[in-house]
């Protein structure tokens, strides 16, 4: 934010200024902000003999400024203004007491980097107190309802510094009385914005709030003491990573885009949904339809098991129709076996030893009734791990089972005469127009949460289906 | 011994600059294979049209900062936590509160929904990751069947269940990682690495199913093997604490929002950063990040309290999207990319439609 307002500040691109009458006094380099005619200005009225180093801009101009430096509209623009003042970078010379960025002829004047929130500098309660003293002597009334009870607090809080601190504030209001009328106005100004920041009116947002571990306060948080073994690790990391092989971008860049065309007609934000967004007709005939289990998968989800091996097996449907296909070629056991060693990677650790033990019985052991075809030393491997049994044991033969899945039946199974009927049969729904009459709107039907029906054993999804017509 | 004292003194500053050194050749061999930039290849690809966005359902019903949540696989329900230690089930379509339970802890930072949808996980400034099942039965309170299940030694900061709901995945803030077995509250790998407080983590949705993506406070996102416990892969092109991360829909590539006001996309097969959205304008750290599901946009919260629409191909800004009045915090693409929902310091989450559109289209709003 800081390197924005600096930019901002200077005099040949920044923020057009001008001089400005406020009320009684001359305000020395207010900018106002008229429509300005383009090009930023170094104009205006050159810098008078003021001690601020902060100059005024005005409304409309920051806006137009914003919009034309960081070529942004201007919905963005105000945005991106009203941070800067509410983070109290700038403030209005008029009406001091909102923090908010008008896009009109309002002055502005930027806050002097002494009151920088990023100074750190810690908003001690004494400086409260005595910023709220100074303004009570100097005009009764002026406080705020808010301000006030923060003064009757800290009033009692440091009661025993309390002449400590009405002697500050007398002082610093003598010494301001000694400075020009503009100029006391312009600290005045500064003042109240800083504390707006750092103590705002109930209600308003605190701008400095940051989640717990992070923030200002951490800034000077002490980095985690990195031992030895951190750096051993990292540096084994970094010999792994070397040894790494790699693949040229042009390879890896080209295929997000074959990625993305080809999964763009699938994605509703690129390409809509048929028959229509529930979030936007409220009608749930989308879900019913794309159901996990549904009985008639639509065309697109049964292209889609074409895209690749995995988004085959991902799909319950899909996977189901491929162990019909395999059932056919009898090599069902594949994938049977592969779902049993999904089971045991990822479930509990209590059944693992009796999932290790019925895999083996059922796929591995010597005349098992669906003995899997692993190559030999991977199977040996394997049941030579099988005396320890752990949720990894058989990575290496699940892995080797899913290529022979993937290089082997996986592409006879896509010219298979079962998958070109499924897609022949596969449904395209029709698309339902939105109602244009609000008053007509289908009511929303809830649907039964998934946590009442009862869940699967291999702890797959069982989704909730809409009661929405098919 | 002083001897041994100097003879560990020397090793940790000789590892040190071992580390920089390999740290620089890894950085050339890097840069051997990178012969395009992604834009230049996108160059061929049609610029995006016109969009409509619209929010859909505004839920509210937190008293406090919004600050996680995660869908449903049923693309309709989701849960949602707060600083509060308020954390609530949604039907998110009905806008419907389903389940509601308040932890003993205020910044309640992290929640995830079992993939089942018969149960959550959530934590916080406990420093434990709890496990509720969901349950209908008005005589239960959700409270008692809770499950201890991740213990940290600093705040949790993240967390989501691997394939199943028996295995959980953590990120706390005292820099480690951790793979959980739900029913017993055992340990099953744990992950160290990162210099500083991990902050945000995701599952690969790769083949094997085996590897996840941390980022943290020490700029570093790395790539870790579930199974041996060690990175993989690490990348430091971050100028500030990491936030989130997510992976692209194929598992080749993943994307990181940042303090340092940027988003950046990670290649897995090539090792390196690929690219980076970011604008002049844009000067607040984005929060959370999610693809859309044909991974051609990405969908971005910041802590301006707005939400950035990026070109993943071309690199530029499709939209900016306003209506959160404080920082976004949390933000995650529907399960079948009909919507996304945005979770914000506003004490609302919204469930927003976006859809790009041809010209020739006629919206009928």
């Amino acid at each position: 934010m800081e390197r924005m307002v600096v930019t901002m500040q200077d005099p040949d691109q920044g923020v057009r200024m001008r001089s400005q009458r406020l009320l009684v006094t001359v305000i020395p380099h207010a900018v106002n902000g008229e429509a300005a005619e383009g090009g930023g200005g170094g104009g205006g009225v050159p810098a008078e003999a003021s001690a601020h180093p902060g100059v005024c801009r005005a409304g409309s101009d920051i806006v137009e400024w914003l919009m034309q430096k960081y070529s942004i509209a201007e919905d963005e623009a105000l945005h991106l203004g009203s941070l800067l003042v509410q983070h109290g970078y700038l403030y209005p010379l008029r009406d001091p007491r909102r923090l908010e960025l008008r896009p009109d002829e309002t002055p502005y004047r930027f806050q002097t980097p002494y009151f920088w929130t990023s100074t750190l500098w810690p908003a001690a309660e004494l400086d409260y107190a005595i910023y709220l003293a100074k303004k009570n002597i100097r005009k009764q009334g002026t406080l705020v309802d808010h301000e006030k009870e923060h003064y009757h607090q800290l009033h009692r809080k440091i009661n025993h510094a309390w002449d400590l601190v009405m002697m500050q504030a007398r002082e610093q209001l003598r010494a301001a009385k000694q400075r020009r009328k503009g100029d006391r106005l312009v600290i005045a100004c500064q003042e109240q914005t800083y504390w707006l920041v750092n103590r705002p009116p109930p209600g308003a947002p605190s701008v400095l709030e940051q989640g717990p571990g992070r923030g200002p306060c951490t800034a000077g948080r002490v980095p985690m003491t990195k031992t030895l073994d951190f750096y051993r690790r990292e540096v084994e990391c970094l010999r792994r990573a070397l040894g790494r092989a790699r693949v040229k971008s042009s390879t890896c860049l080209e295929a997000y885009l074959k990625f993305s065309s080809q999964h763009g007609p699938h994605d509703p934000i690129m390409s809509g949904c048929l028959p229509s967004n529930p979030w936007v007709t409220d009608d749930d005939a989308y879900w019913a339809m794309n159901a996990p289990s549904v009985a008639m998968p639509t065309r697109l989800r049964v292209e889609q098991w074409a895209f690749s091996f995995r988004e085959l097996l991902e799909d319950p449907v899909g996977r189901a129709h491929f162990m019909d296909f395999l059932g056919q070629e009898f090599s069902a056991e594949n994938l049977s076996f592969w779902e049993a060693c999904e089971e045991l990677r990822h479930g509990g650790q209590a059944q693992v030893p009796a999932l290790v033990d019925a895999v083996y019985q059922q796929f591995l052991a010597p005349g098992a009734a669906r003995w899997v075809n692993i190559d030999s030393r991977t199977m040996e491997q394997t049941l030579a791990g099988l005396t320890q049994p752990h949720r990894h044991v058989l990575d290496d033969a699940q892995r080797h089972i899913y290529l022979l899945m993937k290089k082997d039946s996986y592409p006879r199974f896509l010219k298979s005469d079962l998958y070109r009927d499924l897609r022949a049969e596969a449904v395209v729904p029709l698309e339902t127009k939105r109602r244009v009459f609000p008053f007509m709107r289908k009511p929303r039907h809830s649907s039964p949460s998934p946590a009442l029906l009862p869940a699967s054993a291999s702890g797959e999804p069982v989704g909730g289906d809409g009661d929405g017509e098919t | 011994m002083a001897a041994d004292g100097l003879h560990e003194n020397e090793t940790l500053a000789s590892l040190k600059s071992e580390a920089e050194s390999l740290k620089g050749k890894l950085e050339e061999e890097r840069a051997k294979l990178h012969d395009v930039e992604l834009h230049q290849v996108a160059e061929r690809v049609e610029a995006l049209g016109q969009f409509v966005m619209k929010t859909r359902r505004t839920l509210k019903g937190h008293g406090n900062k919004v600050l996680c949540m995660d869908w449903c696989k049923d693309k309709r329900r989701l849960v949602s936590s707060s600083q509060d230690g308020k954390v609530i089930v949604w039907d998110s379509f009905t806008t419907n509160k389903e389940h509601a339970v308040t932890m003993p802890c205020t910044w309640v930072m992290a929640c995830a929904y079992a993939p089942s949808g018969c149960a959550i996980a959530c934590g916080g400034l406990d420093n434990k990751c709890s496990v509720y099942p969901l349950t209908f039965d008005k005589n239960e309170n959700m409270a008692a069947k809770k499950k201890s299940v991740a213990m940290h030694t600093n705040y949790l900061s993240a967390c989501s269940f691997t394939n199943s709901d028996m295995q959980i995945l953590t990120a706390s803030g005292d820099g480690t990682c951790a793979l959980w077995d739900v029913e017993s509250g055992q340990l099953l790998q744990s992950f160290h690495g990162h210099g500083a407080d991990v902050l945000c983590l995701d599952l690969a949705p790769s083949e094997t199913g085996n590897t996840f993506v941390s980022g943290g406070c020490d700029k570093k996102a790395m790539v870790w093997d579930m199974r041996s416990g060690q990175c993989v892969q690490a990348f430091e092109t971050h100028e500030s604490d990491i936030n989130s991360v997510r992976y692209y829909p194929s598992g080749d590539a993943f994307a990181s929002g940042s303090d340092d006001a940027t988003c950046r996309l990670y290649d897995l097969r090539a090792d390196r950063e690929v690219a980076i959205y970011s604008k002049e304008s844009i000067i607040f750290g984005a929060s959370s990040v999610d693809f859309s599901l044909s991974g051609r946009l990405l969908f971005a919260g910041y802590n301006d309290y707005t939400i950035n629409v990026w070109d993943v191909l071309k690199g530029s800004r499709v939209s900016i999207l306003f209506g959160h009045e404080n920082r976004v915090s949390t933000l995650r693409v529907s399960p079948d990319g009909t919507a996304f929902c945005s979770g914000s310091w506003d004490h609302t989450l919204r469930v927003k439609h976006f859809r790009v559109t041809n010209e020739a289209e006629i919206w009928v709003e």
